[in-house]
């Protein structure tokens, strides 16, 4: 937030947790939050991150995701940014082109496309003692798969990258009216839009094998899109599958790389993927923080939140809570029982979390399994500056060769 | 009192097993002898009325998962016939007898049979209780009867007619009340029960029953006379009359038992003829008839899968810890699948006087209704919206006002409470309710 300068000294520990001085290591904050239930912010929002609190309120139905309810969030990101009826249609009508009941199947018969693709990204590594496991592998796999589930012509990628980037990573809200967009990310937002209407146009009529052909020549139980929601809801699928995956695998590898047990861990033992994913999830998450805004008065902890109030979910903090996980600071890679806040939770649980899964782990598995004696060249990495899609903007690493 | 090494549990279901498996994860290491009149080692009643039914699941693959073992002897296809208190004794059907020191009670209901015998004896005619009943109603629909008549429209009616829907088979619902589900949840959310069965294409009729059956020369069931004048003409009759507790072996026994169950307190301890709770006998499950906080001062029958669990771990926990736990603080749960949709309800809906639609609209099929009584909420059923059920489970267990102040998302505008429209205490037209 501008307001937030790393000189400004902080007053609150959400104050810190957004100076990009504490990127690399948020979590002893985290624990500061969790001291009391809940922080009035001196921006006037309301910051909850014990797990308890987190996991009932992400599902109470007196919270909200409108732009013009949460004054904190909204991003206007189609269903992401919408309360039911709406949120449900819309998710429903999207859902049916990604898995069950309409089209159970669809993620794991990607199995052997993604896997061809994290093949390819690291053969093209072989020959070098140095490589950046984001710009490499982290990056360009995610982006390519939901390209390609999309419809989205690869080649393309540089184009929607930078909108991208404009959007999600842009350094401040417009200060004149919070919620909004600043006039750069506004802009990338209208490219981005323009440029996914001009495909979802060529699809109209001439269908591919592709999501975008499948959306807009589809009719259900509900009915046809309209075009604004289907420009909408493409950009919220490649924004969300963009900025998210990417920082699973680079802080997957980055946490490999701290406590190298677990590299072997994974090269010994690639059947346990599943679960060491999941706790990567707790332990390291790709989403912080969520947004909502309080519909009527609300009492958390004993105090009463009132009604238009913004309110910041820490889910990364309540992933953290020892009153919930044992040895909660310590990646335990069979650990029970974890219903960790990463994908969220609720209505708005991540309607793409069986393909980030599967991605995770065939990424994480791969690159165990095949680089070389990877050594973590710079600690902490550099990271981006958005606090909430948290995760390192490079990630160097030495190898000493490539595995076929 | 002596510590507990000789208990025996009578009704070797779902409550029966559980007990069974508590005591032991308590540490119990005395013996446990498990009696059942089913030949059938415990099995699973919900999927026979939804699963088995549609042919997803057979019969047989219903046995309750086993959570612990019991290392306890099993008298199943056998009876308890009676119940001696001052003896600790429980004599069985087959003229032997056991003796204990602590005693669980958890024989649950029957269904209700047809009333008029020579009817009910009519070949074609079903009942819904047991796996050997279930098995039998399978059958008759693999057999593609041309129509089937299903009496009563409570939850398991509504179940039974589902399921030949979507098997194809024609199917006729008679029902007393204004619509179905009406006892279990009113006529408001029992409206939109009614388009679901018709949308279905089940031949529904409400406020109206069954005045006769009637059959063939070789006594099989040909179809039946309504109050209204009509007939109907059906080869299987399914009778979904709602249950009897089981409770006629614990006559004269000197424990409290009647029609109504067998009344216990929060402990899950069985009264005795002066109304003071025993330290030797347990209740649990669908025969148990007990104080619920939401319920007031009346008692309450819950036939509830989560409550025969519940009630099942607080019996074992006081019967090896006296006092240790209670089943007070659980908030009666219960879901059904019909017709494509999910209903799912916590606390009392049945003990509401004002029921409201709190979010989503019943036209979309989507929706929560909210039950007040007494000026707080006391129960909530979810149509398709389950998601949301936690928080009013919340809500129910703080004793939030109603109608409620909160604002939600999806909130109809200008909803308003309505009378409920409980026709009062009807005896069992379901599986659901008091
Ligand atoms: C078709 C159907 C569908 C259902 N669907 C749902 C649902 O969707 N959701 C839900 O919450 N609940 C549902 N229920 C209710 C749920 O199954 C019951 O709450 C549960 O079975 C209660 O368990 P119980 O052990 O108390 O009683 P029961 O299951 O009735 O078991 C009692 C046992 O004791 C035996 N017994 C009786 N008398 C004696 C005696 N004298 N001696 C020895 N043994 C005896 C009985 O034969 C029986 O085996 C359904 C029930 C049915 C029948
Ligand atoms: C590891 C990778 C990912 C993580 C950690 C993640 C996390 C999340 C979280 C926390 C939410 C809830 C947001 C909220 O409640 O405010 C969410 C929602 C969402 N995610 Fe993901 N996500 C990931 C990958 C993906 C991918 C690959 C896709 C697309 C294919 C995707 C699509 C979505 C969508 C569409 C929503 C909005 C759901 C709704 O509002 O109903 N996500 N994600």
């Amino acid at each position: 937030m501008s307001e937030t300068l790393a000189s400004d000294r902080p007053q609150t520990p959400m104050q810190a947790i957004m100076d990009p001085a504490s990127r690399a290591d948020p979590y002893p904050l985290y624990e500061q939050l969790r001291e009391k239930p809940v922080w009035h912010e001196p921006d006037g929002s309301y910051v909850i991150s014990r797990y308890e609190d987190v996991a009932r309120l992400i599902r109470d139905p007196r919270l909200s995701v409108e732009p013009q309810n949460s004054p904190r969030g909204g991003q206007g990101l189609s269903f992401l940014n919408m309360d039911p009826p709406a949120h449900d249609r819309l998710r429903r009508m999207t859902m049916r082109h990604f898995g069950p009941p309409n089209d159970p199947g669809r993620v794991e018969a990607m199995t052997p496309a993604l896997e061809a693709m994290v093949t390819s990204l690291i053969d093209a590594v072989r020959g070098q003692d140095r490589i950046d496991v984001v710009a490499n592998v982290s990056y360009p796999f995610p982006v390519t798969v939901i390209a390609d589930l999309l419809g989205v012509p690869r080649e393309d990628e540089p184009r929607f990258h930078a909108w991208a980037e404009g959007i999600v990573q842009s350094q401040d809200r417009d200060p004149r009216e919070p919620g909004r967009r600043t006039e750069s990310a506004e802009k990338a937002f209208q490219e981005l839009a323009g440029y996914m209407f001009d495909l979802i146009s060529q699809r109209k009529g001439a269908p591919r094998d592709d999501m975008l052909s499948r959306l807009v020549n589809d009719d259900g139980p509900d009915g046809v899109m309209e075009p604004g929601e289907m420009i909408s809801v493409s950009v919220l699928l490649l924004l969300a599958g963009h900025e998210t995956t990417v920082n699973l695998i680079s802080n997957g590898m980055l946490t490999m790389l701290r406590q190298p047990h677990l590299l072997q861990l994974l090269k010994d033992n690639p059947a346990i993927a599943p679960g060491f994913v999941e706790e990567m999830l707790r332990y390291e998450p790709p989403v912080h923080f969520t947004f909502r805004g309080a519909l009527c008065d609300l009492d958390v902890g004993g105090e009463t939140i009132p009604k238009g109030s913004a309110l910041q979910l820490i889910l990364a903090s309540g992933s953290r809570d020892p009153r919930r996980f044992e040895r909660a600071d310590t990646f335990i890679a069979d650990r029970p029982n974890n219903q960790h806040l990463g994908f969220g939770s609720g209505i708005h649980a991540c309607f793409g979390a069986p393909l980030a899964r599967l991605e995770g782990q065939i990424a994480l598995k791969e690159m165990a399994r095949r680089l070389v004696n990877p050594r973590l060249l710079q600690d902490p990495p550099p990271y981006r500056f958005n606090p909430t899609l948290r995760g390192p903007r490079a990630l160097p690493v030495a190898i000493d060769g490539v595995l076929p | 009192m002596s510590a507990p090494c000789d208990v025996v549990i009578v009704g070797a279901s779902l409550a029966g097993l559980r007990a069974a498996e508590a005591l032991r994860e308590g540490g119990y290491a005395g013996r446990l002898t498990l009696v059942g009149d089913e030949p059938h080692a415990p099995y699973d009643r919900p999927p026979l009325s939804k699963q088995v039914l549609s042919g997803w699941v057979r019969p047989q693959e219903t046995f309750l998962p086993r959570l612990h073992p019991i290392a306890g002897a099993w008298r199943l296809g056998v009876a308890a016939s009676g119940l001696d208190t001052a003896a600790q004794r429980v004599d069985l059907a087959d003229g032997t007898a056991l003796d204990y020191d602590r005693l669980i009670i958890a024989t649950g209901t029957r269904a209700r049979p047809w009333p008029v015998e020579a009817e009910a004896g009519l070949g074609g005619m079903h009942l819904l209780r047991t796996l050997d009943h279930a098995a039998a109603l399978t059958a008759a629909l693999e057999a593609k009867p041309s129509r089937v008549l299903v009496v009563g429209a409570g939850f398991t009616g509504s179940e039974v007619a589902s399921a030949c829907r979507d098997r194809g088979i024609e199917v006729t619902v008679v029902e007393q009340g204004s619509t179905p589900l009406a006892a279990v949840l009113g006529p408001v959310v029992g409206g939109h029960a009614a388009i679901l069965q018709r949308r279905a294409g089940v031949d529904l009729r409400c406020g109206v029953s069954v005045t006769s059956l009637f059959g063939d020369v070789q006594g099989r069931v040909r179809g039946a006379r309504l109050s209204d004048g009509n007939v109907v003409e059906a080869d299987v009759v399914v009778a979904c009359l709602g249950a009897v507790r089981n409770t006629e072996w614990l006559a004269g026994s000197g424990v409290q038992a009647g029609p109504a169950g067998v009344p216990c307190d929060a402990a899950c301890r069985a009264l005795s003829a002066d109304g003071a709770p025993t330290d030797d006998i347990f209740v649990c499950g669908d025969v148990s008839h007990f104080h619920h906080p939401l319920a007031g001062e009346r008692r309450i029958a819950l036939e509830h899968w989560g409550n025969a669990i519940n009630q099942a771990r607080v019996a074992a926990a006081n019967l090896l810890r006296p006092g240790s736990a209670t089943n007070a603080t659980a908030l009666p749960a219960f879901w059904s699948m019909q017709f494509g949709a999910n209903f799912k309800s916590v606390g009392l809906p049945s003990h509401g006087e004002q029921v409201m639609i709190v979010q989503g609209a019943l036209e979309t099929g989507r929706f929560v209704a909210a039950y007040g009584r007494g000026g707080r909420i006391v129960g909530a059923i979810a149509v398709n919206q389950a998601q949301w059920l936690p928080f009013y489970e919340q809500q129910i267990l703080a004793g939030a006002a109603f109608p409620p102040d909160w604002r939600v998302v999806d909130q109809p505008q200008g909803a308003t409470p309505q009378p409920a429209g409980f026709p009062g205490a009807t005896p069992g037209a379901a599986y659901a309710g008091a």
